[in-house]
């Protein structure tokens, strides 16, 4: 690991009477992915544009790339890459001309430009729609060429709002293909997302936020693991078995045994999952028991993040 | 890892000078913008040519501008109210494209970059300009086509366009502000609402001394009231001046309008541009 390269504490920012961030603190070290996680309204939005220099904060201090986010903003914006939750690319341009336009902004030379765009749709995969209008993509291929156009000065921070938003199974993918691809090179990528499972391919590191206020910051797997210990649960096939499975459950579990009778279900916590899975299992074969389903059942980080809502909530 | 490091810009000459690359960027685009949608802009000219023949072939018959009975000399008339009214309507093109612009994320990308954030506005302002003078050029040849003709001297010709211009470049500001204020892109399309009497209640089609007191008076003092008398005493055509003083002074008053407008639309739209970050 590293060094620090997105420090921020203490961010407070108010929007005439409602607290979108309330004393957040986040970091990031440098080359990893940093996954901003939360409902709607949490402050996730807020949090991407204070730390890229759109939006003026009220208290505490942020720091991008070693630079003072308030203080040195055009240090900043040299040493970032933004993707707003809209496709920000010039749709009725082709994808080169928005890759050469942008290039230029960011101050290339004509020819530099021109290669960069070149070096970037090879990359993103868009060489073949190089010289396609943008507004015939596919939002896929939109969110790669928005990717690349943050791209241009290769950035030693991309910040990604909601990046899959509105895309198809297949786009999401080919986003996620990209951000993977760069984060590999060593970017760091501060991303948010309403999307689990995407944290859950995508980040090193998830801080949870709601109300503005930090939940939780931890590894996909530390967040999970806060859920508690992997469970086995049986299916019945036949209500009446409940009993004996119950009892085969109870054997290797380490906790208390749960039946739910609405789902036939009977299911406990367990120790070492496998093992326990392979005792219940033979114990049903042995009784000549048929069951509709045996197995383990982990955690997801839906069932993580839900719980660490309602919890807040309370 | 490449890290492609730009080019310096920390001394004041370099600073304008990328400024001024930055703008040239901007403007480059939005003519790119012009020549892959050569029906967006046929669709602008589209509106300017069918008011041409409402007024001029329709209403114009029953027209009677100049005291000499309906009809005679309307299209004299009519056509330098036709140039300015379209450098009126403008605006809300300018406004239409900095609300799309705003809503698609395209300024927050600008202003995240290490650019001049100036150029979105300026090189804005000047691509519209230049625009507005593409629609001048079509604008005169149709007027030529049913037998418009500038009576003035050359260098009075060339000030009209020139003062036409100047309106059009001052309610640029407006657009700019409008569009950075309006909600979504939808809302800067009902603008249309504010243009529309704007560009109307003028002398633009019909003398103010004709209209109700009151409305007459308005007209007088509109801007586009303004600038459609001074290029028509320009072009030598027949005008309608009434007595009030931007009639009888109506070229010093469509220069002085301009800068009025832009003295106070200029500051608004840079503060709004600035208050995004809030």
């Amino acid at each position: 690991m590293g060094t620090t390269t997105v420090e921020a504490s203490n961010l407070g920012k108010r929007f005439k009477d409602t607290a979108a961030l309330d004393g957040f603190d986040l970091t990031a070290e440098a080359g990893t992915v940093l996954g901003l996680l939360g409902p709607n309204g949490a402050g996730k939005t807020t949090t991407v544009r204070i730390l890229t220099t759109l939006l003026r904060f009220d208290t505490g201090r942020a720091a991008v790339a070693g630079f003072d986010v308030a203080r040195d903003a055009r240090q900043v914006r040299r040493r970032i890459g933004l993707t707003g939750q809209q496709t920000a690319v010039d749709e009725l341009l082709t994808a080169r001309q928005n890759l050469v336009l942008f290039g230029k902004l960011f101050r290339l030379n004509k020819t530099r430009a021109g290669e960069r765009a070149d070096e970037l749709l090879a990359q993103f995969g868009l060489s073949e729609a190089a010289n396609r209008q943008a507004k015939g993509f596919s939002g896929g291929m939109k969110r790669r060429l928005d990717l690349a156009a943050s791209m241009i000065l290769a950035p030693q921070v991309l910040f990604l709002d909601e990046p899959t938003t509105g895309l198809d199974p297949a786009g999401r993918r080919e986003v996620w293909d990209a951000v993977e691809g760069l984060a590999a090179d060593g970017t760091t990528v501060v991303l948010t997302t309403h999307y689990l499972d995407e944290a859950d391919r995508l980040c090193d590191r998830i801080a949870v936020i709601d109300h503005g206020r930090n939940l939780v910051d931890d590894t996909p797997a530390g967040l999970k693991r806060r859920m508690g210990a992997d469970r086995l649960e049986i299916i019945a096939a036949d209500q009446s078995d409940l009993p004996v499975l119950r009892e085969i459950i109870a054997v290797v579990a380490d906790g208390e045994t749960a039946v739910d009778e609405g789902a036939s279900s009977v299911s406990a916590p367990v120790k070492e999952p496998v093992a326990a899975l392979t005792a219940a299992a033979t114990a049903v074969r042995d009784k000549r028991l048929t069951v509709a389903d045996i197995g383990l059942r982990r955690p997801t980080l839906d069932e993580a993040f839900l719980e660490l809502i309602a919890k807040e909530d309370q | 890892m490449t890290t492609i490091a730009p080019l310096p810009d920390e001394t004041l000459a370099g600073r304008v000078k990328w400024t001024l690359h930055d703008y040239r960027a901007i403007v480059g685009q939005e003519f790119t913008h012009l020549v892959r949608q050569p029906a967006n802009f046929a669709w602008g000219l589209g509106f300017p040519i069918v008011m041409v023949l409402l007024f001029v072939y329709v209403f114009g018959s029953a027209m009677d501008v100049t005291g000499e009975g309906a009809g005679v000399d309307y299209v004299a008339y009519a056509m330098p109210g036709m140039f300015a009214m379209t450098m009126a309507f403008g605006f809300t093109n300018t406004a239409w494209a900095v609300a799309e612009a705003k809503q698609k994320g395209f300024i927050d990308r600008v202003r995240s970059m290490p650019m001049a954030s100036s150029a979105v506005v300026v090189g804005r302002n000047i691509a519209d300009t230049m625009h507005a003078a593409v629609d001048l050029v079509v604008l005169v040849l149709i007027a030529l086509a049913i037998g418009w003709r500038s009576g003035g001297t050359f260098g009075e010709t060339l000030g009209a366009f020139a003062l036409l211009l100047w309106l059009r470049f001052a309610l640029i500001w407006v657009g700019v502000w409008m569009g950075l204020l309006v909600k979504s892109v939808e809302q800067a399309g009902n603008l249309f609402a504010v243009a529309f009497p704007f560009g109307m209640v003028s002398s633009v089609f019909t003398p103010p001394e004709l209209m109700p007191g009151w409305l007459g008076a308005i007209a007088a003092w509109n801007p586009v009231s303004a600038t459609a008398t001074a290029i028509r005493e320009l072009f030598g055509n027949p005008s309608s001046a009434g007595t009030s003083w931007p009639e009888q002074h109506a070229i010093a008053a469509a220069v002085i309008w301009p800068v009025i407008i832009t003295a106070i639309f200029l500051p608004l739209a840079v503060r709004k541009f600035k208050n995004l970050g809030r």
